[in-house]
């Protein structure tokens, strides 16, 4: 499976790097080292979801008790989880780190994928989260801890798209 | 059974807890009975209660933190219900109150008016100790139980589908929210 180990590990420092200490995750493909590096540090707070909403809840609790959180997800879990993002994120001023794969754009062969694909930043703009690009190794741990940096001032949801640039080496 | 007696019957063994409500009545409920800080009352991303709780507890594991669910917002996120018990921490008690009703828009029957066994899917999900209670001499016993207990336990309390005359009430959602935070981070202090 050609999902890149190196950067997925570049992108868990940079996290690290900026305090987090728990995640909350669904599996997909691209996420999977993620999640398993995830897993095997004792100082990380891995929580496997049901459904990507209950992230925000999780994250939430985990602000509300003084601990860092990532979200990791899908954009079509971003989809899924749209009503929490906004009645609770942005309601009650969350700051919600939300690392969110971007599927179905130019590259993809998968056909399901690619509505969710079209979505995306057009909806992230329509809720007026604040958005930027993880696409090369070099600029992941500046933009990690800018959007870590923002969520912590502007107390909302922040998200970074990870690209298939970065993650998916084919 | 009524769901204010049953808050009025274990109120005091809150304030050692970390709260969180769900929107509506047991919102409005808890805070007629006198507001405390370590209260959050999540006025809307129904079913999100017990995600927060889940929160609290895994970050907080010396602190007990008792969320008070609906029938309503429980079922709008049942896979709660299986986190929950994968992470079983043992200072999270999940009340649910359960009037088979959406009683705070109108009163439209829930799944649990058809039969949905909240108790059963609850202990399906893997919670270690679920319960259903139909009076309050029952909630006290099994909350007090759960408070002092060391397990991930669902309460099911059957309550009539009734509500406070107003849900309205002068504490802003932020105050509320930003009082929370501050609490912890006092209670983290000691």
């Amino acid at each position: 499976m050609p999902v890149s180990a190196t950067n997925s590990k570049v992108i868990y420092d940079a996290l690290k790097g900026c305090g987090i200490r728990l995640m909350s995750a669904l599996p997909e493909t691209w996420l999977v080292h993620l999640i398993r590096l995830a897993d095997e540090d004792a100082e990380m707070i891995l929580v496997r979801l049901a459904k990507e909403e209950e992230g925000v809840g999780i994250s939430a609790g985990a602000h509300f008790a003084g601990v860092k959180s990532a979200m990791l997800m899908q954009n079509h879990g971003f989809l899924a989880a749209v009503n929490g993002i906004v009645s609770f994120g942005q309601l009650y001023k969350i700051p919600l780190l939300m690392l969110i794969s971007y599927r179905g754009t130019f590259g993809e062969r998968d056909a399901w994928q690619t509505q969710g694909g079209n979505v995306t930043e057009p909806l992230l703009r329509a809720l007026s989260v604040p958005y930027l690009f993880l696409d090369a190794p070099q600029s992941v741990a500046k933009r990690v801890q800018q959007a870590q940096t923002l969520a912590e001032s502007s107390l909302q949801p922040v998200a970074l798209l990870l690209t298939r640039d970065l993650m998916w080496e084919e | 059974m009524q769901r204010i007696e049953c808050l009025r019957s274990v109120y005091s063994q809150l304030e050692g807890c970390l709260v969180v409500t769900i929107m509506g009545a047991v919102a409005a409920e808890l805070q007629s009975l006198g507001h405390r800080p370590n209260f959050f009352y999540l006025q809307h991303a129904m079913g999100l209660a017990s995600s927060t709780g889940l929160g609290l507890a895994l970050c907080l594991p010396e602190q007990k933190v008792v969320v008070l669910d609906g029938d309503g917002s429980l079922l709008m996120n049942l896979g709660s219900l299986s986190t929950l018990a994968r992470y079983r921490p043992k200072n999270l008690l999940h009340v649910v109150f359960d009037n088979e009703s959406l009683v705070s828009v109108g009163g439209f029957p829930t799944a649990t008016a058809a039969g949905a066994d909240l108790e059963a899917i609850a202990r399906g999900a893997g919670v270690p100790f679920a319960v259903t209670v139909r009076s309050v001499q029952d909630f006290t016993v099994a909350v007090t139980g759960a408070i002092h207990g060391r397990e991930l336990a669902t309460i099911v309390a059957k309550v009539e589908a009734t509500g406070p005359k107003t849900y309205a009430t002068d504490l802003t959602l932020l105050e509320n929210r930003f009082q929370f935070r501050r609490h912890i981070t006092s209670l983290k202090r000691q």
